[in-house]
């Protein structure tokens, strides 16, 4: 089971079970992960699973594609060259590890 | 920094199988005949005992009154919301099958269709009322909400229904359509006759369809592309023709969907979020006492009265779902009202709580048909109960509180307030 570490805002750190082939968005919700909002529950639509991704996993966690790079363009908090919806992040034993960062705000 | 480490998810059990036995050999469990009318009038009333009823009695209910099957718990109605492919969209999402009856209405393109034809009207949807153009909208729009606000206190007694709920969504969202001044009466009608036509041929349904020419008529001009104002999200719609993703027969029909399904709903969520603050005052309280939570008790407002209650789909193969088996061709109605009370799901389902964390309820619904203008309707419910929590002490209640009756639509004809000034 891949394990994935998400930093707060006020750096502190959770770091939690996925399940392999879910999104890191829904594995956050499943532990009640504050700091992810995920209020469209997933469907890419409202832009509340906002994380930065940290530097070395960067390479690993896929392409943004090009609706989601639409929706980053209404994140809450300021978009980075590292900032993804976590809706988009399907874990895999490769991402075993990940660490993501949360922003101040999703909404 | 602080590590703490959680256990793993919980076991997320498969609701929906196809063709092969039960895992542990069962064979098809039976489905409960029930004698329920969910579109009768002492139903509306007060829905929540036969909520109960229906989820309690299994899975799977078949309802002899209209020969449909039904789900009423979370995981049911969530597993056939995000099965497009096995329930579809594109026979109809009332109880009319449009394989065997002709739709009222041209059917619409993205609510009434299915992939891959409503993968492209629904990519042309989202990117109007995308995140990016709310962040446009929110200052205006936050403006309105305490300019109405400011307005209400003046006058301390009204209704909450007709001057609130009504009149805040009347000034902000026919204005960013950019719907023309005349024939705005039309619009709260024309949508009640959506709504209403989504259920069975009763007489809610008939006496709608029966007033509906002048309303159809509005509307249908209303989406014509000289018919609306530069800017809005209709004429961005209509821009789409120009970039090819659309057609122009196709776009005054997507303009359709915003008139059907925009305002309506805004009303009665902001009303139900409205109604739930002057019942529940400590949660108004705690609202008040921490701003930030604006959003989330309009969200838990959706959640606890589920302004829109159910939804009909249609089987395009055979399927069981947890174990009762529905043939291809069959409706399929979903109580989202009663998923999102589902005990199994929700922790005290029957509390208003602005806290709770309300991700995965299905007021919205949920997979692709999820609500396209969820965004819109966040925004108008967050800046209003926003502005109330700033402005207003307390909300008492001085009046009879009077319900609408709507085949789909849940919320209230008459809600008369007092405010105190904070």
């Amino acid at each position: 089971m891949p394990s994935i570490t998400f930093i707060h805002h006020d750096d502190r750190a959770e770091t939690v079970s996925a399940n392999d082939g879910d999104s890191a968005m829904y594995t956050a919700l499943l532990h009640g992960i504050d700091g992810i909002t995920g209020e469209c529950g997933g469907g890419a639509v409202c832009a509340t699973c906002h994380v930065y991704v940290d530097g070395n996993w960067l390479g690993k966690v896929g392409a943004v594609g090009a609706d989601e790079d639409e929706l980053l363009e209404g994140v809450a908090s300021e978009r980075l060259p590292n900032s993804r919806l976590s809706c988009q992040i399907r874990i895999t034993e490769a991402l075993n590890g990940l660490v993501l960062r949360l922003p101040e705000r999703q909404v | 920094m602080v590590a703490t480490v959680t256990t793993a998810p919980p076991h997320t059990t498969q609701v929906l199988s196809f063709g092969s036995p039960m895992p542990n050999g069962a064979g098809p469990q039976p489905v409960v005949h029930l004698d329920v009318d969910p579109f009768a009038m002492d139903f509306f009333a007060d829905p929540h005992p036969t909520h109960q009823v229906l989820r309690e009695a299994g899975p799977v209910v078949y309802l002899d009154k209209w020969n449909v099957y039904a789900v009423a718990r979370y995981a049911e109605v969530h597993a056939v919301l995000n099965d497009p492919a096995t329930f579809c969209s594109s026979r109809g999402v009332g109880l009319s099958d449009f394989a065997k009856e002709k739709p009222w209405r041209p059917p619409s393109l993205i609510l009434e269709a299915d992939p891959p034809a409503h993968t492209r009207t629904r990519a042309v949807l989202n990117k109007v009322l995308s995140p990016a153009v709310m962040k446009q909208l929110r200052a205006g729009f936050a403006a309105a909400a305490d300019a109405k606000v400011d307005e209400l206190l003046e006058r301390g007694s009204f209704d909450a229904i007709a001057d609130l709920a009504e009149a805040y969504p009347l000034s902000v969202f026919p204005d960013a359509v950019g719907l023309q001044q005349e024939g705005r009466e039309n619009l709260l009608p024309y949508a009640g006759l959506v709504f209403n036509a989504f259920g069975p041929p009763n007489k809610l349904r008939q006496d709608a369809i029966e007033r509906s020419a002048p309303h159809q008529a509005y509307v249908q001009s209303q989406c014509q592309r000289e018919n609306l104002a530069p800017g809005g999200f209709g004429a961005c719609i209509h821009a789409r023709v120009d970039t090819g993703d659309i057609t122009a027969d196709e776009a005054p029909l997507l303009v359709r969907s915003l008139l059907s399904a925009g305002l309506d709903t805004t009303v009665n969520g902001i009303g139900a979020a409205v109604y739930c603050l002057a019942r529940y005052p400590q949660e108004f309280a705690r609202l008040r006492s921490d701003l930030s939570l604006a959003r989330n008790a309009f969200e838990e407002a959706v959640r606890y009265e589920s302004p829109v209650q159910t939804f009909f789909r249609t089987t395009t193969r055979d399927v069981e779902i947890s174990g009762c088996r529905v043939g291809e061709g069959e409706k399929v109605l979903m109580f989202l009202a009663a998923a999102n009370r589902d005990p199994r799901r929700w922790v005290d389902p029957q509390r208003y709580d602005v806290t709770r964390k309300t991700s995965g309820h299905v007021g919205f619904g949920s997979g692709i048909h999820m609500c396209v203008g969820q965004l819109v309707a966040r925004l108008e419910g967050e800046v209003m109960l926003s502005a109330l929590a700033r402005k207003v002490a307390a909300i008492e209640i001085t009046g009879e509180v009077k319900r609408r009756y709507n085949n789909t639509l849940r919320g209230l004809e008459s809600l008369p307030v007092s405010f105190t000034p904070a």
